[in-house]
């Protein structure tokens, strides 16, 4: 069955807390210089109609409201 | 008043819910997430909890259960819903109120009490649920990891426009980041709230304050 992977991120300008706090952690760890640091989510699946998987992230993977999403296949599908 | 309190896997908060209900002066029932007939009941409230363990994001997968389906159409026919914290996260996601809770700024998980300023309709006729009441305070305790609400600014604008904000934090006191100092909205129509705090655990004055009693005696009567 055809693989997807669907990689879900905060929208632009949407305070993302758990990005800023990894990028606060960084330097502690001693690496400099990375900012701008944003944690989403990303999920893998399979499906035999591919064609789905936009309707499918809006209705449910994602909320369009608050969240990006992007489906890459893999798998050479 | 016949008051159904929605049941899913992950709810906590729902006995104190039906107690609210209870005490309140109405009767109250259980509604199992699975039930297809919500029966016949007056109002709705979805309660508190992490439904479905909060999987994907608080209140993704609650909406698409059965008795959700049931609170839209109930919701859509003019029927009064209550969502409290995850229930107000429900109501977001099954787009039965307008936009999102995200991760409080802060990253804790909060718990105090909170002194909520009622908000209301500015031109609007519906006053279902406070305009009488509006510029008095309500100390309610909030309790959520969740409970930043946000919406497009251009939405913000029109929600206050409109007097779809129902509560906002008092002053300095905005526990999450909230967008506007914003604890509660409502719909369009004016019957349905949902809000972060949680008026079902301000119902005895043991504990501090009776004042959530106000927000169930406001939702009883706000069938359109």
């Amino acid at each position: 069955m055809p693989k997807a992977r669907v990689l879900i991120r905060p929208k632009e300008g949407i305070l993302d807390p758990q990005g800023k706090a990894v990028e606060r952690a960084l330097p502690a760890l001693g690496f400099e210089g990375v900012e701008h640091v944003r944690v989403g989510r990303m999920v893998e699946l399979e499906a035999e109609d591919p064609a789905q998987l936009p309707a499918l992230c809006e209705k449910l993977l994602a909320n369009p409201l608050i969240e990006d999403f992007e489906i890459e296949s893999i798998d050479g599908a | 008043m016949l008051w159904g309190v929605l049941q899913f896997p992950g709810s906590c908060d729902e006995r104190d819910a039906l107690h609210a209900c209870e005490l309140s002066g109405g009767e109250a029932r259980l509604i199992w997430h699975e039930e297809h007939d919500l029966g016949s009941v007056d109002a709705i409230v979805v309660p508190g909890g992490f439904s479905y363990g909060d999987y994907l994001r608080a209140g993704a997968i609650a909406r698409f259960s059965p008795a959700m389906e049931a609170v839209a159409e109930f919701a859509a026919e003019g029927g009064p819903v209550l969502g409290i914290c995850n229930g107000f996260q429900v109501l977001c996601e099954a787009d039965l109120l307008p936009g999102a809770l995200l991760l409080n700024e802060s990253m804790r998980f909060v718990c105090r009490q909170v002194e909520l300023v009622v908000d209301g309709p500015k031109t609007s006729a519906i006053d279902a649920f406070s305009a009488r009441r509006r510029g008095g305070t309500l100390s309610i305790p909030a309790k959520h990891g969740e409970g930043r609400y946000w919406a497009p600014e251009g939405m913000l604008d029109s929600l206050e426009a409109t007097g779809q904000v129902a509560f906002r934090y008092a002053p300095g006191q905005n526990p999450n980041g909230s967008a506007r100092d914003i604890a509660g909205v409502r719909n369009e129509a004016g019957n349905v709230l949902g809000l972060m705090p949680h008026p079902e655990h301000a119902v005895d004055a043991m504990t501090g304050s009776t004042d959530g009693l106000r927000v169930f005696d406001a939702v009883a009567g706000a069938r359109v």
